[in-house]
């Protein structure tokens, strides 16, 4: 309990749920279970709960979890788009370093079957998880996409030839090479955050405050900033 | 048959009509008290009028032609309805004009995120009386009406939307960087603060500051520590803080970042929390340039409840419907003879009522799921 202050915390399973339970080791909790029992979902003892990353920012929006991590992919995703349109309700406290990936553009090795799509169609066919962060990308470099939304293994859609590229997260390029895809453009680097709810921010102040300052002191290595830089994915291609 | 009604919209039915009725009641009760009179306006207003002032992010969002092929829009707030009433019908009268509102107001939603469309609103605006004293009585009648629902644990987080714009001027902020920093605050993104600084090569102890200070919040001593760059907006809370009642003052947790998202804000500005609820349950501030948009430039100050909210928080609080008159009745044994709860109260313990028909077959519906899916 008093390793949190008491507070609520959202921790998404997945890639990130390792660096995370470290994280939450290294400010004193009792993160045994957590590692153990992977189908549990609530750990009130320790003021725990988990989830997939993209619904982390729903639970601490509405106040069900005072604090949680979760990529900034997520948050971009999920972000308002447009003025006016109001994005999640949340802070951004602290960017923790670990979780590091890159969202890209990739599309099949040799000629660029988008650049070609582009240029004889008129518009390339993108598929990806992420449909707002591909749209804003392609709007704000000037190219007319028609983003197809698929839910897993995105890098099946252009080896069937249902679309030109791709816009998905990748760490390392391994999956993307096996698949002889490309990256050909790199969108935004984006690790694991830290959001809080903004009731929460203000009513358990000392709490959130506490938690960040024991957060930045812990060493490097323990907020992941020891992980190596992303190799250079556009290198690669 | 079931006859869709859009997202974001819904109908509110007899039990809750009593309960909302009890607290807008309640609250048009201490509004009165404190000399503000109720006001309508059309739901409808030309496009160009409203425009006159700068809504940001609560800009309207649903747009109409009318028969002439002007372009009318559904209010998206009542404040700039009550600039235009006030330039309008008031030009002559001598200020501090008293208002206050229970109106709906429409606002774009995204989809599947639970938002309303359309919103119920509670509010005050007191127009020609400047800071510190006009804040201080919007922020009283605030706590009266809000201890008068019978909600106890709300705060009201109170900040000033000139701090962080005077903290960049005095950094000397280059003027280009200035709006994409304010942008990363409204967002509460410090990790996006952080960077936009470092982009704009600001560092060492600027760069400190420009981090650090908007994340101060607490009681009294967050003014005391502020630094030397914010004193004229910290000197003014502080002013609005000595003119506050005890309970009220003790209600008030001051926030450096504080930034809400309407854009005609100037001054202090307030947003109140409780911690049944994981959202605002309304807020408000200081708008000393909006009246001279539309007629004579008058300092102003308001604010606005989210009455869904209000009630889903005292809801949260009591957990159980139907307490929250009990309630109100056992915390302030003085407010039973308010007529509206008498009414109210009256009507719950009604047997006649049990018996209504259409009652019971609500009633008999709601308790049944499954019956009502099949219908």
């Amino acid at each position: 309990m008093s390793a949190t202050g008491g507070l609520t915390i959202a921790v998404p399973r997945g890639a990130l749920f390792d660096g995370t339970v470290d994280l939450l080791a290294a400010l004193g909790l009792d993160t045994g279970e957590l590692r153990a029992n992977d189908r549990k979902l609530l750990f009130e003892d320790i003021g725990v709960i988990t989830m997939r990353p993209s619904d982390v920012p729903t639970y601490v929006e509405a106040g069900a979890a005072d604090l949680g991590v979760t990529g900034k992919d997520v948050l971009l995703e999920q972000a308002a788009q447009l003025p006016g349109e109001g994005g999640r309700e949340v802070y951004e406290l602290l960017d923790l370093g670990y979780g590091r990936c890159t969202m890209v553009l990739a599309s099949e090795a040799g000629p660029d079957p988008a650049v070609e799509a582009l240029r004889r169609l008129g518009v390339m066919r993108v598929a990806t998880k992420y449909p707002r962060i591909a749209a804003r990308h392609l709007e704000q470099t000037g190219r007319q996409a028609e983003i197809v939304e698929v839910k897993g293994s995105v890098e099946l859609a252009p080896l069937t030839g249902m679309v030109e590229a791709i816009v998905d997260l990748t760490a390392t390029g391994t999956t993307l090479r096996e698949n002889n895809l490309v990256v050909r453009e790199r969108i935004v680097v984006c690790t694991a955050r830290l959001i809080a709810n903004p009731v929460a921010h203000k009513l358990k102040a000392a709490a959130v405050d506490d938690l960040l300052a024991r957060l930045r002191e812990l060493p490097a290595a323990a907020r992941g900033r020891g992980a190596p830089e992303t190799p250079d994915l556009l290198a690669s291609a | 048959m079931i006859h869709p009604i859009p997202s974001g919209t819904r109908d509110v039915l007899p039990e809750e009509t009593r309960e909302v009725r009890a607290i807008t009641d309640t609250l048009r009760a201490v509004f009165e008290r404190h000399g503000y009179g109720e006001v309508y306006t059309p739901a409808l207003e030309y496009e160009s009028v409203l425009q006159r002032a700068d809504m940001a992010d609560a800009r309207p969002a649903y747009r109409v032609f009318d028969e002439s092929g002007a372009v009318l829009v559904l209010r998206s707030d009542m404040t700039v309805p009550i600039a235009r009433v006030v330039a309008t019908r008031y030009a002559s009268s001598d200020p501090p004009l008293r208002f206050c509102y229970f109106a709906h107001c429409y606002r774009g939603v995204r989809p599947q995120r639970g938002q309303p469309r359309e919103l119920l609103q509670a509010g005050i605006e007191l127009v020609g009386s400047p800071a510190p004293h006009g804040t201080a009585e919007a922020l009283t009648v605030l706590c009266h009406a809000l201890d008068a629902t019978g909600l106890k644990s709300y705060r009201v987080g109170l900040g000033d939307a000139s701090l962080f714009p005077a903290l960049m001027a005095s950094l000397r902020v280059p003027e280009h960087a200035r709006a994409q920093l304010l942008h990363a605050l409204a967002l509460r993104d410090f990790v996006g603060l952080e960077l936009s600084l470092s982009e704009a090569g600001i560092a060492g102890e600027a760069a400190a500051l420009l981090l650090e200070v908007p994340q101060r919040r607490g009681g009294p001593e967050v003014l005391a520590d502020a630094p030397a760059q914010a004193q004229e907006a910290v000197t003014g809370l502080r002013r609005v803080h000595e003119l506050l009642d005890p309970a009220v003052a003790a209600r008030v947790i001051f926030d450096l970042g504080l930034v809400r998202h309407i854009g005609y804000y100037t001054g202090a500005v307030f947003d109140v929390y409780d911690p049944a609820l994981g959202a605002p349950i309304g807020g408000g501030g200081r708008y000393d340039e909006l009246l001279a948009r539309f007629g004579p430039s008058l300092p102003a100050v308001g604010f606005a409840l989210g009455v869904d909210r209000l009630h889903m928080a005292l809801a949260g609080e009591e957990r159980g419907t139907g307490a929250l008159l009990a309630r109100a009745r056992a915390q302030e044994p003085e407010r039973v003879a308010e007529p509206a709860l008498v009414a109210d109260s009256a009507l719950e313990a009604d047997p006649a009522r049990e018996a209504d028909p259409a009652l019971v077959a609500d009633s008999a519906r709601e308790a049944d799921p499954a019956r009502e899916a099949e219908l």
